[in-house]
């Protein structure tokens, strides 16, 4: 494949500079650490973020097994026989058994005692650290894991190279964004030092208004919430005027790859919801620090308020959440089944679809606090909402059909993606239907319907993402094999942790519980055996990708046969990302007319061979 | 093509120093191909940061119009301790700001060095004005009782001035202050049980707005600077200079909005 490529160069009349890729280091350690620090780069830092955001991964994934493993047990308090210090049953005067209170099942007090000796052994305190060990979970696994994800990692390292691009829009702000990233993420990990915050992660008031009265920890936590929105208002303005502003010569909008479209849409909402939670927050921390009384019905203010504000944001940045995974998924479906995609306007309207109606439906998290005119309406608009997903889930399926599947680990990924966003959305029509949702709402119903969605499809998708970039990202290959096996392992973890939920909720165990009736402890327990195999499985993952950064053989240019533009870039790209300006003249997804970019047989075969490739 | 090969810096550069202006010698950012693209996606850019901080400021609107619509009376009341003409004069002292700012741009447009840079220290000053009014007028003597001695209103409290400090310059007017947000209010002539909560909607949408003027003239000043260091705007070049309008325009049109919600209920 070098060769095509050597020879190509010289065509166009190649002025022979080389630059090394943009992971060359610029000299000693201390002036790589510098140059990275300082890039300006999108390819670095998109990496950074990646870095930062796997690390935050890593953090709520343990908030995560936590909870987990805490409800093993549920937590309660029992009557014990009380025994002496030589082991033997107590008894007192009259011969009579002595009983002594006992609370069990308290898993996290255990590994955590309090600092305040009258706290031990207390309901309260372990009920606390579970309510703590939810939020983190909530709030850094949504403000600082699922939301930049895709966006600000994949997002920033290949929209540029998608559109043929030198860089984003503005490179300086994009180093801005990831060091406000950064700084917002701090401030959490500081609120989680100094005590953590157990407000769950949407801030309701009057919990997050009156909880922990003497800490800062609640402020700390929504400040560094609301300066996560700065970044994320700012990537997404990046991405926009980047789309705009930055095709390559002979790409129309309508020549775009699906991801830039996903993305585009992505990057409306964010620019558009993130500011209402920047001053919901604001005036949070205000009410809060000063009593301001806009959320304190006391004062005269609106608890109910609040909510709106919140989920006037917070709805629109779930498909913040599951738009670029929609992205990626269209990418590698046709890549890895060597077909044409299926509805390409279609999958792109559909994505400013769903950021349309994404603004319409935020009333569905408050049913249960909104009148029943006001719930009706907007039980109405959330079944939109199934449209233009729907269009999407037929069109990657037509896509399927017929095509050349290769199981590759994206593939795989992807194909998972489709079963578990299937499931994920069809729990969401009986959540969004006002009967049944007065059944099922704030229990485990809800929660594996979420996780199915979010987690089955955006970390599901954000996994598979990195393994079909990962050879454009860092040059090397990885093991096919084992990331096949960590793959199952998630996919077998995932349903074992997210799908007994689903019966623990119709059954009516409700969620932000640490404590529940012993009928529902074999399904608790094999949830939490399910969040083991799961972690077990992306320790496979990282380690595939520890051994394919020091021992992977060197990735092709292009080992999948992808036709968008990244594909002809070097694997890792030129620190200018292309040699030359690339022209574009076959559409993203034209396998059956174009040979790909860098073609080696070796990589790959060619399904559909046109007769005049040679 | 080869145009964008020779540039190497990803971002866009003026050499600083040397005779010719600043604006002459800009060399836009590698990935464009021409400055002119760069100035449409700046533009752009600008214009959807505009529309955030719209949306930010919808927000308390948004609050302002639910507590109004619940507490007529305590919006009406608290409304008329703020004197319009104190307001009037700030809309004022703003739109002549927008002006100055809008012939500024122009002027630089036109290489008319000096006039831009006058145009724009009028524009910082209107803004510095703008922020005195506010606190010395407004806040101060609304939160604290402390009227500084030569306030109009002064002389109709002078029967209840009970105090002065920094030799006279400021007087405390007895039992006026302490018209401060949520729990802090200490009004003791209050007529509404919900007021408050007005003063909490009025400090936080006046105050983020006051923060919005105050980025704007540091905005404004480094522009300045960078005008004066090496005539850094000029008929090809103008960028910042012009989003800075953008931004101090959005400024003013935000106080448009506040000025007759807050000072002109009855």
């Amino acid at each position: 494949m070098t060769t095509l490529d050597n020879s190509r160069a010289h065509e166009l009349g190649g002025h022979g500079h080389h630059e090394g890729s943009y992971l060359t280091p610029k000299g000693g350690f201390w002036t790589t650490v510098w140059d990275w620090a300082t890039t300006v780069d999108h390819k670095k830092i998109g990496v950074m973020y990646l870095g930062a955001v796997l690390f935050m991964f890593f953090l709520g994934g343990l908030a995560a097994l936590a909870v987990r493993t805490e409800l093993l047990d549920p937590v309660r308090t029992i009557q014990v026989a009380a025994t002496d210090a030589a082991g033997k049953p107590l008894l007192d005067a009259e011969g009579k058994q002595v009983m002594k209170t006992e609370i069990v099942g308290q898993t996290l007090a255990r590994w955590i005692p309090p600092k305040d000796e009258a706290k031990l052994g207390t309901v309260d305190y372990g009920n606390q650290l579970y309510n703590r060990a939810f939020t983190l979970h909530g709030a850094i696994m949504v403000f600082m894991v699922i939301i930049p994800s895709i966006p600000a990692s994949l997002g920033n390292f290949f929209i540029p190279l998608m559109l043929g691009a030198k860089d984003v829009a503005f490179p300086r702000l994009n180093l801005l964004s990831w060091y406000i990233y950064v700084t917002g993420s701090i401030f959490a990990v500081c609120s989680i030092l100094i005590g953590g915050v157990d407000t769950g992660w949407t801030f309701y008031t009057p919990y997050s208004t009156t909880t922990d009265a003497e800490h800062a920890n609640v402020v700390l936590m929504v400040l560094g919430a609301f300066i996560l929105g700065f970044s994320s208002i700012l990537t997404g303005l990046n991405f926009i005027v980047t789309v705009h502003k930055l095709r390559a010569p002979g790409m129309g909008w309508f020549d775009m790859p699906l991801f830039i479209w996903a993305m585009y849409s992505t990057s409306i909402i964010q620019v558009l919801a993130t500011p209402v939670i920047g001053i919901t927050l604001l005036l949070l921390v205000f009410e809060r620090m000063f009593r301001i009384g806009i959320f304190d019905p006391s004062l005269g203010g609106d608890p109910v308020l609040y909510q709106h504000f919140f989920w006037f944001y917070s709805h629109p940045v779930v498909y913040v959440m599951i738009l670029p995974a929609f992205g990626v998924i269209s990418e590698i479906i046709p890549v890895h089944s060597h077909k044409k995609i299926f509805g390409y306007r279609a999958i792109a309207f559909a994505s400013l679809g769903v950021a349309l109606v994404s603004f319409l439906v935020w009333g569905h998290h408050m049913f249960a606090s909104s009148g029943e005119l006001g719930a009706t309406v907007f039980s109405a608009l959330t079944f939109l909402v199934a449209i233009p997903t729907a269009v999407k889930v037929f069109n990657w399926i037509a896509t399927l059909y017929k095509g050349s599947i290769a199981l590759t680990t994206p593939m795989l990924y992807a194909l998972m993606f489709l079963f578990l966003f299937s499931i994920g959305g069809l729990t969401g029509l009986p959540l969004g239907a006002l009967a049944t949702d007065l059944h099922l709402h704030d229990s485990y119903f809800v929660v594996a319907h979420f996780h199915y969605v979010m987690m089955g499809g955006t970390i599901i998708t954000f996994v598979a993402g990195l393994h079909h970039w990962w050879p454009k990202m860092f040059g090397k290959m990885y093991n096919q094999f084992w990331a096949n096996v960590g793959a199952w392992t998630v996919f077998v973890g995932f349903n074992l942790t997210f799908f007994t939920q689903f019966f623990l909720g119709t059954q009516g165990m409700p969620r932000r519980y640490a404590s529940y009736v012993s009928e529902y402890q074999t399904l608790h327990i094999w949830s939490t055996v399910g969040s083991y195999v799961l972690l077990l499985g992306f320790l496979i993952h990282l380690f595939v990708f520890i051994h394919s950064l020091v021992a992977g053989r060197k990735a092709p240019a292009n080992p999948w046969g992808g036709l968008t533009l990244e594909w002809e870039a070097e694997s890792p790209p030129i620190e200018h990302n292309f040699a030359h300006e690339p022209i574009v003249t076959h559409g993203p997804y034209d396998f059956e007319t174009t040979v790909p970019p860098h073609w080696n047989a070796k990589d790959y075969p060619l399904p559909h061979l046109p007769a005049n490739a040679h | 093509m080869t145009t964008l090969d020779t540039r190497s810096n990803p971002l866009g550069a003026d050499v600083q120093g040397g005779a010719t202006p600043g604006w002459k010698r800009y060399i836009p950012g590698h990935h464009w191909r021409t400055a002119d693209e760069e100035f449409d996606a700046c533009t752009l850019g600008f214009w959807l940061f505009l529309a955030t901080e719209v949306l930010l400021f919808a927000g308390l609107f948004v609050g302002y119009t639910i507590m109004r619509f619940k507490f007529p009376d305590a919006f009406t009341n608290g409304s008329s301790y703020l004197d319009w003409r104190w307001g009037t004069l700030n809309t004022v002292v703003l739109l002549l700001s927008s002006y100055t700012m809008a012939a500024s741009i122009r002027a630089f447009q036109l290489d008319r060095q000096k006039q831009g840079k006058i145009l724009l220290s009028a524009t910082f000053i209107f803004g510095l004005v703008f922020l005195l009014i506010k606190f010395t007028f407004e806040y101060t003597p609304k939160l604290s009782g402390w009227f500084i001695a030569f306030d109009p209103a002064l002389p109709h409290y002078a029967s209840l001035i009970d105090g002065q400090a920094l030799g006279g310059l400021f007087k405390h007017v007895e039992g006026y202050g302490g018209k401060a947000p949520g729990q802090f209010f200490s009004y003791a002539f209050s007529e509404d049980p919900w007021e408050p909560l007005w003063w909490s909607i009025y400090y936080c949408a006046t105050g983020i707005h006051a923060l919005h003027v105050i980025i704007g003239m540091t905005l404004i000043a480094w522009c300045f600077r960078r005008a004066v260091l090496y005539k850094a705007y000029g008929p090809s070049h103008y960028t910042m200079v012009e989003n800075t309008g953008l931004y101090w325009h959005l400024v003013d049109l935000i106080w448009i909005f506040l000025f007759p919600l807050l000072y002109l209920i009855h």
